[in-house]
């Protein structure tokens, strides 16, 4: 059976959160001192051979990044990191951050070392206001020591508005205007906040770096799947037995995640589907559950892993119906700044609801894929490109589901 | 100065200071007065409808009164499947008004959300964002009752 591997976590239930003393008594902050006695270059190198992709969905080496700000000529640079965990069934970032803080601050003051930024902002979901108290602690913490040396943080609030996990959406609204994507280039590492190199980074990125640097970087090329190295925090919502938050390497199986840590179905039913990576993520059937969770591997059965949810539903659920529900969160989370997204979400749920009403036409099902097929190629932002994968895939591999319900 | 101003100066100077503004704000009433929208736009100098197409387009914050005790039902997939609707008909029977209404005694709202980041414990609702975890329909009552 499939073992947790606790490295971004390795703190959970060990430390005070609260008591920057026992994150240091447990190896803290030893990673800053590595990272300062090394040049900027060597530590971006590190970082980059690790193998270390970031952890938001979009799945790009965070080396490589970093390496785009730091060779930026610019009087300011900024880290950022995406702490506005929205995607639907996902919570692994509340986690990190409400039970081993330091370790963000950490990583986000060897990412401003490596690029040589000053200053750091934590954008944080409005929704969790609890979390925002937890980072100030610990940020006023950090300078009270003084261990964060001239490398400044500041807490942001977001305000309930999915599309600023999108980071050029979440630089507009640090900068105080709508959260609305950016057209690209140029992108953030080369001009993001207030238009200088902009590092932006996930919760569990950041968590990774201090051991990245602490143990270096084949120790952690060597876990889990080659392309995609390190551990997934996942977290299991739906009908699984164990609704709980795991971390495992990124070679386990989907089926090892529903059966050995979810414990299986809820009451002895029957497996029928399981949505990954949140809820822009794709359908998968039974016939998938052997793929490695790894994002190669889950992009190639045409899913995501994304921010690691995994929601499964049991043989009894409706998936046209639970399909619906969806496109109307897309609906209602468009920011409308693109056509394609603004008109392809309201459109595609009113469709939705026609078929999960029983009233809708073959030809439906036809339009429906058009319209998602263009949408994914069209849309200004990820929010677009990926809003119609449930109902796509639900149509490949459920399609008699929408059959039954013809009207 | 006014009572808004009050709140928002602190603010002023922040770079992009505007949303944490809003943030106090709305820690302050529970929603965003109107007025203060303008007062807003005038510190950060900004026009009228800059200030509130920021207001407007964030939906954790709300311009207009609410009830002192702002409930929000998560409607996203996971708390969908585990029977939000039914949380949903218990709040409304039990509070005598729709979702997007206030009681006459201006004490309770309900509205709804979008994943909320409890999910180990759907279906959630949140009290004044404060996370109530596996919520039963049958709970309800308790759980209102305990909000003086």
């Amino acid at each position: 059976m499939a073992e947790e591997v606790r490295i971004v976590l390795r703190n959970y239930g060990k430390i005070d959160p609260l008591n920057i003393d026992d994150y240091i008594n447990a190896g803290g902050y030893k990673g800053l001192e590595k990272a300062r006695s090394m040049s900027q270059e060597a530590v971006i190198e590190e970082v980059r051979k690790s193998g270390l992709r970031g952890r938001g969905g979009a799945g790009f080496n965070a080396g490589t990044k970093w390496k785009f700000s730091y060779r930026a000529v610019a009087d300011e640079k900024y880290v950022v990191c995406n702490a506005d965990e929205g995607e639907p069934g996902t919570y692994k970032d509340r986690i990190i951050m409400e039970n081993d803080p330091q370790s963000v601050l950490e990583g986000m003051a060897i990412c401003g070392y490596a690029i040589g930024s000053r200053k750091g902002y934590i954008y944080c979901r409005g929704e969790y206001p609890y979390v925002v108290d937890i980072l100030n602690q610990a940020i006023a913490q950090a300078k009270e020591k003084g261990i964060l040396g001239d490398f400044d943080i500041e807490v942001r609030m977001g305000a309930g508005a999915y599309v600023c996990g999108e980071e050029s959406a979440l630089i507009e609204s640090i900068e105080g205007h709508r959260g609305s994507p950016r057209f690209k280039p140029p992108y953030p590492p080369a001009e993001g906040l207030w238009q200088k190199p902009t590092i932006v980074n996930n919760v569990e990125t950041f968590a990774n770096i201090p051991i990245i640097m602490e143990k270096g970087s084949d120790w952690y090329a060597g876990i889990g799947a080659k392309s995609y190295p390190g551990t997934k925090i996942m977290t299991l919502t739906g009908d699984v037995v164990n609704r709980t938050f795991i971390e495992i390497p990124t070679d386990v199986t989907i089926r090892q995640v529903i059966y050995d840590f979810g414990g299986g179905i809820r009451e002895g039913k029957k497996f029928k589907a399981v949505q990954i990576g949140g809820t822009s993520g794709g359908f998968i059937p039974e016939s998938l559950l052997d793929t490695s969770i790894d994002f190669d591997s889950m992009g190639a059965i045409g899913a995501t892993l994304g921010s690691g949810a995994v929601f499964v539903m049991d043989e009894t659920r409706d998936l046209v119906d639970v399909t619906e529900r969806i496109s109307k969160f897309f609906e209602h989370e468009s920011c409308g700044k693109c056509a394609p997204c603004r008109e392809g979400t309201k459109r595609m749920h009113e469709m939705m609801t026609r078929l999960n009403a029983g009233q809708g036409k073959a030809d439906d099902l036809e339009q429906i894929e058009q319209l998602g097929s263009v949408m994914s190629r069209a849309c200004l932002c990820g929010l677009g490109q990926a809003a119609p994968s449930p109902v796509l895939t639900t149509l490949e591999h459920f399609r008699n589901e929408y059959m039954e319900k013809l009207g | 100065m006014s009572d808004y101003a009050k709140i928002i100066s602190p603010y002023k100077d922040l770079p992009g200071g505007i949303i944490e503004a809003y943030h106090a704000l709305q820690n302050k009433y529970n929603y965003i007065p109107e007025d203060a929208i303008a007062v807003a736009a005038d510190m950060f100098d900004i026009s009228l409808s800059q200030a509130y197409g920021v207001a407007t387009f964030y939906s954790y914050f709300k311009i207009g009164p609410r009830g002192r005790y702002v409930i929000r039902i998560c409607e996203s997939a996971p708390c969908h499947v585990a029977g939000a609707d039914d949380v949903i008909a218990a709040l409304e029977k039990e509070l005598g008004i729709s979702m997007g209404e206030t009681t006459e005694d201006g004490k309770f709202t309900l509205e709804f959300a979008e994943c909320v980041g409890q999910c180990q414990g759907t279906p959630v609702i949140t009290i004044n964002s404060q996370p109530y975890v596996n919520v039963e329909p049958e709970k309800v009552g308790e759980i209102l009752a305990a909000c003086k």
